[in-house]
């Protein structure tokens, strides 16, 4: 087992360890496995952007490394700990190290927009009120929501609300930080200028940032490295270019927006569902 | 075949609910009392903030109801007090009446229509809209953070409800003694005292302590396994109604016959 080798996550190409460290992942809901046997690996400072069709199983990918689903099957080995198989203190340790910036913002919408950045930091820590206010005032600059502390979410648009988000993930100063699907519902000015938000957070902080999405434009912008996940496999693991030049037709017909071939019937839908290969059809 | 089976399961599917309600409680419990010894600070400012409308936003319609309740027992009890010609007793009855059973239990129906809604509804939406996932990813334990204030609030409040909902409940068969039976204020009043002993208020109160565990429990329980949708979160609040009257009078049931059973004389 790989995980007798390297105990604390440390391989032979990362000698300081990588940050993140999936290895043979399964995760079921109920009955049904939704991830074969996942395997990859994020850098310190990296940035990594999975990448999947809806039901690829993307989601449950995200939600299992921020331990809100439990696998049923093989390691996560973050900051050198195997996270599935930490008790719940330890995890929690871990988690004040992690941010996450939901899809859809996920701010508690009976708190300001300033009360929900603070959370973390009057919970967390023993700091006074006038530093935490400073530090989501801080917070809040650097998404561009300066001035914003006494806002409702409901008073804020989508993107706001995203930035409001990810300035709560940052409050803690996380050595990691997961997004899920950053641009999702936005218009496409918007988006870019979430783009260029994480681009920014990229640079001047070096956090190690995986991200979840299925836009392509954001994707190859931000990535250093991308995962492909279809079906619950990791079908390609590489850099942008990498998969660019992939000529595997699942990455190809990802990549190149190639619709599904047209389904006949409910024997064809049930294959599609199951993963199994739909018969040739010219 | 079938009934039988579907009755077992049913019973077993019941059993499995009111465990989970136990584990809340207990959870809960620990977040108060056994957490903060860890480090792990409880914001008695949110238990305060949740006292203010599960308790003093309820005192309206708690005075409103339990007036007119008592005023309905004691014209109730008028009816055949007046054929033995003991219309006196009319203070014994709407007294012993309200402080062991009305007060506490019309108390508790209304904070399950106002408190117990609210809670399912609350968290529900919240679960929907992933907040209780941002809760855990930001190591804020949400038993610990939403719930717990919750039950203290209420365990707190729901005796002084059910207190004043006996005073308004006296009052209220007052005014049909004052009007109709031949009392005084004054008079009706210190035969109410009078009939009152110590161990009906407690009993009273003790049930309402249990009746707002049970309301604060199912609300949450309903609100933290809401599915996705907006129609799910009415679902949960239906449910959360529901269940909580339904086992608000188990509880009652339960309670009082431990109350008669263990009674002296």
């Amino acid at each position: 087992m790989v995980a007798d080798l390297f105990p604390n996550g440390q391989t032979a190409e990362f000698p300081g360890g990588p940050a993140i460290s999936v290895r043979n992942l399964r995760v079921n809901y109920g009955e049904r496995e939704i991830l074969h046997g996942i395997n990859f690996e994020v850098k310190p400072g990296e940035t990594l952007v999975i990448l999947g069709g809806s039901g690829s199983g993307k989601s449950t990918l995200l939600r299992t490394l921020v331990g809100l689903e439990r696998p049923t099957g093989g390691e996560i080995w973050i900051g050198g700990k195997d996270f599935a198989a930490l008790s719940e203190a330890e995890r929690d340790e871990l988690r004040k190290k992690m941010g996450m910036s939901f899809q859809g913002g996920a701010l508690f919408g009976s708190s300001t927009v300033g009360e929900n950045v603070a959370l973390p930091l009057r919970e967390h820590t023993r700091l006074d009120n006038s530093t935490i206010e400073i530090i989501v005032r801080l917070k809040l600059n650097q998404v561009g929501l300066s001035g914003f502390e006494n806002y409702m979410p409901a008073q804020l648009s989508g993107g706001m609300k995203k930035r409001a988000a990810i300035a709560r993930a940052l409050a803690m100063d996380p050595e990691i930080l997961f997004f899920d699907e950053p641009s999702a519902g936005l218009d496409p000015i918007i988006a870019a200028g979430i783009d260029e938000l994480i681009l920014k957070l990229k640079r001047a902080f070096q956090i190690t940032i995986v991200i979840v999405t299925h836009e392509l434009a954001s994707a190859f912008l931000i990535a250093d490295r991308m995962v492909l996940i279809d079906k619950g496999n990791v079908v390609a693991d590489g850099t942008p270019q990498q998969l660019r030049e992939s000529q595997q037709p699942r990455v190809r017909q990802f990549l190149d927006r190639v619709p599904e071939p047209e389904l006949t019937g409910e024997i064809d839908y049930l294959q599609m569902l199951t993963g199994d290969t739909p018969p040739q059809r010219q | 075949m079938a009934l039988k089976e579907a009755i077992g399961e049913a019973t077993i599917n019941g059993l499995a609910y009111v465990g989970g309600l136990a584990r809340l409680v207990g959870s809960s419990a620990k977040a108060i009392c056994i957490e903060p010894l860890r480090g792990h600070r409880f914001r008695v400012s949110r238990a305060v903030h949740q006292a203010m409308s599960i308790g003093v936003e309820a005192l309206p319609i708690v005075s409103l109801i339990s007036f007119f309740i008592g005023t309905i027992l004691a014209l109730q009890g008028a009816y055949e007090l007046r054929k033995l010609g003991a219309m006196q007793l009319i203070a014994t009855a709407v007294a012993v009446s309200m402080t062991r059973e009305l007060g506490p239990l019309m108390t508790a129906i209304v904070v399950i229509g106002r408190s117990g809604s609210a809670f399912a509804a609350e968290i529900g939406t919240m679960k929907v809209n992933e907040e209780i996932d941002a809760l855990e990813t930001m190591a804020l334990e949400p038993v610990h953070f939403l719930v717990a204030p919750k039950f203290l609030a209420m365990i707190v409040m729901m005796p002084c409800l059910t207190t004043w909902a006996d005073s308004l409940g006296v009052l209220g068969g007052a005014a049909f003694g004052v009007t109709s039976a031949g009392f005084t204020w004054g008079s009706y009043l210190q035969a109410s005292l009078k009939a009152l002993i110590l161990r009906d208020i407690i009993t009273g109160l003790i049930k309402s302590v249990m009746f707002g565990l049970v309301i604060t429990a199912v609300g949450c329980q309903e609100g933290l396994s809401t599915g996705l949708g907006a129609e799910e979160v009415g679902r949960s609040t239906t449910s959360a109604v529901v269940k909580s009257i339904f086992l608000v009078v188990v509880v009652d049931l339960i309670f009082t016959a431990i109350f008669y059973f263990t009674a002296t004389k």
